[in-house]
Order: structure tokens, then sequence, then C-alpha cells
């Protein structure tokens, strides 16, 4: 197995002066913008959650764990951080099964035997920023594309049709194509068409975060990607996302605007993934704590392959990991919802749906406006390309009757906007 | 078998002959169908945020005709908020009953008792068969039966974790206090809970992870529904008396007195 992925990809579409720039600061490290300062646009909000996080992280050393640690983690009744800490550390492995057994239960004391559908719609994939390992990096050559108002309704039509009650907006980052109130928009047509409406884009201030949740939107979610700051600042090398602080404080700020609940992860294989699942999990559980009334998700993602770089892998995040990740969370945080996307193979979303996922996608595209074409094979014109490959590709109707079929209950809609 | 048909279970001037109460946390097609035909239940309740779809899993098509449904709030932060999803809760045709569940804490479910009370009040004026779930507190219980409850609904544990009467002494106070029916709610875990919470006094228990959870959801609605039956009949027989330790002293201690 490859220690690291390699990232760098250049398109014989760029400049030679783009080229140059983006030579520059892949090799370069002085000419990168401080990871941890602002931008003027940027709010700043007064919280400890991100020195409380931090600090546990930093201090965690997985590999001082043994399995007496295990044993009490798993004898205890309430598992603390200390225990949490030693279900994700590499002695945890010989435990899986039972760590799926206990996760199983909690699961069905707070979620019974449901599982929530959803699909996610990109709306456009500009982007600014440059995430080295991201289909829509803005040196990529990709086809780029904005759905017009009219477009986005009839993605949404075709969405609704199938049957769908729960729609997740995204879009790349870029605030001047995809300003906040295009994204308004689209989640005011959102809410002619679904019952809930959840946002995937770029972090904003809590003025913002305000306007869309009464523009209809009520669930935010940001990835934080990866909590090493070291890492995250040579992986995220341009653009807004560059400013990792702003990103980490997002879904406290979203909270602040009004939302309903907000959703976490790291994308694993970034960093050390013990660490990152650590550190996500504890952004959760600050936050909780601050405010009790939120709903919180955690997803889960690995690398994957994108346009014009199929190497991409997870590395050392095999699917026996992510399960014990996935079985950690669950029984360190037993109420939160834990949504597996389609980067996992049918049979991995199968199985962990029974454990410990609560929420999983289906009839899902990450490309832009290519949904009629995907779901009833009409040829559409003008789509845009994909931020990465998915892996289970299957249908909302497949995925009902599959969910059924593993015993499970489907359910698209399980919230209520009064 | 006359005296045994006569005591019934009324709420809000509807009379009910069952004892047991599906809760709403788990649902499936099998679960409501083994409380009703297994454990007897003729209140269903329904989380109203369920209801409200289009089409595939909507669960008002699961309750049978004759059953009562008991929508319920669940999701609602506010005392403003519930009363919206009540009103809701009218306009789909789920009749007057309510049941008010009022949460600001997403992690133990646990019920916000102050906003519970103005909501119950803003709904029974208006006509509302109202219970509410509520964490067992006499002065709050005396306030919604003022507020006009038709019952109050006091938790037994923290809601889906099984662990039976862990607030038992404070239950046994609003049994004794309060003249509403007093209806044992979440945490209930296994029939031995319920039959103890009814020999107590409870007017009814409702339940839904015990049964959801079980390896035979219609054996285990069924040792509910007779658990139920047998602890009503022994809180109705009244208890004989418990000997703390060893025999009665067949030589009593008071023996010596004289006049």
């Amino acid at each position: 197995m490859e220690k690291e992925n390699h990232f760098f990809i250049d398109s014989d579409k760029l400049s030679a002066k783009a080229l140059e720039k983006k030579h520059r600061l892949e090799n370069d490290p002085s000419c990168r913008k401080d990871p941890m300062e602002y931008f003027p646009d940027m709010e700043q909000i007064k919280s400890d959650v991100r020195e409380r996080v931090m600090a546990a992280m930093h201090a965690y050393e997985p590999e001082q764990y043994t399995a007496i640690d295990v044993r009490r983690a798993l004898d205890h009744e309430r598992v603390t951080i200390e225990d949490f800490q030693a279900l994700l550390s590499p002695a945890a492995k010989p435990f899986l099964e039972e760590m799926a057994e206990r996760a199983q239960r909690e699961t069905s004391r707070h979620f019974g035997n449901t599982v929530y559908l959803f699909t996610p719609l990109y709306i456009a994939n500009y982007c600014e920023n440059y995430c080295v390992y991201c289909g829509f990096n803005c040196y990529n050559d990709i086809q780029r594309l904005q759905l017009s108002h009219d477009e986005i309704a009839h993605e949404m039509k075709v969405i609704a049709d199938s049957g769908m009650e729960e729609i997740l907006i995204l879009t790349g980052e870029n605030k001047v194509k995809s300003s906040v109130e295009y994204i308004g928009d689209a989640c005011k047509l959102a809410h002619q068409y679904f019952k809930n409406v959840g946002l995937e884009v770029y972090p904003m201030n809590v003025a913002d975060y305000k306007y869309l949740h009464d523009c209809g939107a009520d669930y935010v979610t940001v990835f934080q990607e990866t909590y090493d700051l070291k890492k995250y600042e040579t992986l995220h090398l341009l653009g807004h996302k560059r400013v990792w602080p702003y990103r980490f404080e997002a879904q406290e700020r979203a909270l602040m605007g009004g939302m309903r609940g907000v959703g976490f992860s790291a994308l694993l294989g970034l960093s050390d993934f013990r660490r990152d699942a650590l550190a996500t999990a504890l952004h959760v559980y600050y936050l909780q704590r601050k405010y009790p009334q939120a709903e919180f998700s955690l997803s889960c993602p690995r690398l994957r392959p994108i346009i014009n770089n199929e190497k991409i892998n997870p590395l050392d995040v095999g699917e026996h990991e992510l399960c014990q990740i996935l079985c950690a969370y669950r029984l360190f945080l037993p109420y939160v919802g834990i949504t597996v996307s389609s980067r996992e193979s049918a049979t991995f979303r199968n199985g962990i749906a029974k454990i410990c996922a609560t929420k999983i996608s289906a009839g899902v595209s990450t490309g832009i406006g290519d949904h009629e074409e995907k779901y009833t094979g009409k040829h559409e014109e003008k789509t845009g390309d994909e931020q990465f490959e998915i892996c289970d590709t299957r249908s909302i109707r497949s995925m009902y009757g599959d969910m059924e079929g593993e015993g499970l209950q489907p359910v698209l809609n399980d919230y209520l906007y009064v | 078998m006359k005296e045994q048909q006569e005591d019934v279970l009324e709420l809000g001037g509807h009379t009910f002959h069952s004892r047991f109460i599906l809760g709403s946390g788990k649902y499936s097609l099998a679960l409501i169908e083994a409380a009703v035909r297994d454990a007897g239940a003729e209140i269903v309740t329904c989380a109203v945020r369920r209801a409200n779809t289009k089409e595939h899993e909507n669960i008002l098509d699961y309750i049978p005709k004759g059953v009562t449904l008991l929508p319920n709030t669940s999701g609602a932060r506010t005392a403003d908020e519930a009363v919206r999803i009540a009103h809701l809760a009218r306009e789909l045709g789920c009749g007057d009953f309510v049941k008010i569940e009022i949460m600001r804490d997403t992690k133990y479910l646990l019920p916000d008792n102050e906003a519970t009370i103005r909501a119950t009040e803003t709904l029974a004026k208006e006509g509302f068969v109202v219970l509410p779930y509520m964490y067992p507190d006499l002065n709050v219980a005396r306030d919604l039966v003022n507020a006009g409850a038709a019952a109050v609904m006091p938790l037994a544990a923290p809601i889906g974790s099984n662990k039976g009467l862990v607030t038992k002494e404070f239950i046994q106070i609003l049994i004794d206090e309060i003249d509403a029916p007093i209806i044992v709610d979440a945490g209930i875990g296994s029939p031995a809970q319920a039959c103890e919470a009814m020999q107590m006094g409870a007017a009814a228990i409702m339940a839904n992870t015990a049964l959801a959870t079980a390896g035979d959801l219609p054996l285990m609605a069924s040792a509910f529904k007779d658990a139920i039956a047998a602890g009503r009949k022994a809180y109705r027989a009244g208890l004989g008396r418990v000997l703390t330790r060893g025999a009665a002293a067949s030589d009593p201690l008071t023996g010596f007195l004289r006049d």
C-alpha cells in the first residue's frame, strides 16, 4: 500500500502563468496564505470548542491503548471520551464484532429499525479553491456548469417525482458564482418540492445562515476534511477554504443562525484517521453541550478517485477501519445520526445500515444537471462533471426495496416545519 | 366477571378497556399488528412528523380501523411548535387526542415541563384531549391537570432505555395525589416492570421499545397484556402485607400492656 496519494495533476489547458502559480503553491509553502488568518469578510465568533477539540486530539496517542482499555470501555454502560479513544485505537480491532453488536443495540434503542433516505443535488461546480484531492478544484480540467432557476426546478421535479422527500443542495465553493442569494433561491424552490432541505455549501456568516434558514433550509453540513492543521495546509492551497478555523466554526455559526441541525465529517484518508475521527466526534460532543436543542449527524467519507486522477484512494482506511470508526461513533454518541454516502459499495452500505448508519443516499449524482438522464435515460445536453466517482449507484426505488429486504424500514421524511 | 368489565380507563370522555398504549418510537407494521392483536392496544401513538409524508410509508395507513390515534408532537422544541403540530394533526384527520412532547435536548429527549404546561393550557382550551408527557414532578402534574390535561404521563426512565421504574417514588406520589389518570410512559422495558407500575396504581402503560426490540414480537406483546392485567388486578385487590424480616412475631411486642 502506498503511504501517500499523488494529488498533483497538470492540465494541458492551463496557461504558462497559471501553471507556474499552481506549481509555486504546490512546492513553496511560503507563498501560501496563513491558514489561521481570516479573510476580512469572515465573521469571527467567540467559542472555546475549537481549543477543547484540538487539545484532546493533540494529546491522543492511539498506540498507547491496549486490549484491557478496550475491554473496560466495552464494559462501561456509558462510553467516556477515554473509552472512545480506546475504541478508536488499533487495540480495538479484535473487538470489532462485539463493538458492532453493541452498536446495533444502541442504534435500535435510539432509531429503531429505520433508515432514512435522501438524495444530494449539485447545482453548480464552479470553485475558487485549490483542494488537491477534489474533482471540483479550480485547476482541474472539468466541464463547469451552474444551473439556472428553471434548471434547478426541473432537476428537483425529476427527483421529487421519484418519491424523495429530503434534498441536500450542494455547490462548489465560489461565492461570486454561487452567491448566498443564488443558494437561497434554490432553497425556496426546494421547499416547494421537498419536506426537508439541507445544505452542503461553503461556510458562511451567521446572517447568511439566518437568511438561508428563512429561505427554507434547516440543516447544514460542513466537512472539515482534516483536523490536522499542518496536513490541511498542504492540501488546501488556495481560496477561502484554506482558512481552517473559519471552516471549523461553520456549524456553530449555522446554529447561531437558527438552523435545526448540523453535520460533520473528516475526509478519511487525508491524515491520521484515528485522530481525525476523535476530533470529529469531539467537535459534535462539545457543540452538543452548548446547543442541546440541535440535531447532530456524522458522515464518514473516504477518499475516492476523481476525473483526471483515478489513483486517489483512502490509503490505510479499509472497510474494517471504517466500520470500527462508525461503531465507535455510535457507542460514544448514540443519539447522533450517521450518514453513509454512495462513496461506499452497496454491500458495505447494506451491512452498515444494520449496525449503525441511520441515513443513506440513493439515486445519487455528483455531477450537475444530469438527474433526468440518470433517472430516465433521457439525454441532457448540458451537464457538469462530477466531484468524485460514486460507488453505489442504486436508484431510490432499488434502495428502498433493498433496505426493506434487509429488514429495515426506509423513511423518507422525519421532520416537520412548523 | 361483570366487575372486570366495568374497570375501564376514561380519557377525556372516551372509554377504553385496554390499559396498554403503543408508543411511537419505533414503527413497523408488524409492531402495530402485534400491539393491537396480541397486546390488545386500543390507542396507538403516531408522530405527526412521520405521518406528514407523501406516499410510501405513511404510518397513518398502518393504523387499523377502530383504534384511537394518539398523535404526538415529537420534534417540537417550544410550546408554540407543539401547538402548531397539534393543529396539523387535526387537519390531517388524526382526531382530537394529542400527546404533548416538547424536548429541548436531542441527546436524552427529556421533556420540558414548563413549556408542556403552556401547550396543555392552549390545546385543552381548543377542545383537544391533552395527554402531556412529563418528568414526574408533583407541582407540574397539578398545573397540568389545572390546565386541562386529561391524564398525566410521567416518564419511568429515559425514553428507549428499557430501564424500568427509575422514578418509582415520584410516580407513586403522582398516583397518590393526582385525581387524573397517571399513564406511565417511557422506560418500561419488561412486562414485570409494567406489572409493577400497574400494581402501584398507574392507569395505563405506554411502551414501544420493549416490544420493538423483543425477540418474538407477538409473544412479548401478549406478555405485556397479561402483565398489565395482572398488575391492575393486584392494585384493585389491594396488596397484602410484606414481612420485612423473618416471620411475624407470635408474641406481640406490646403484649405486656395491661389496660
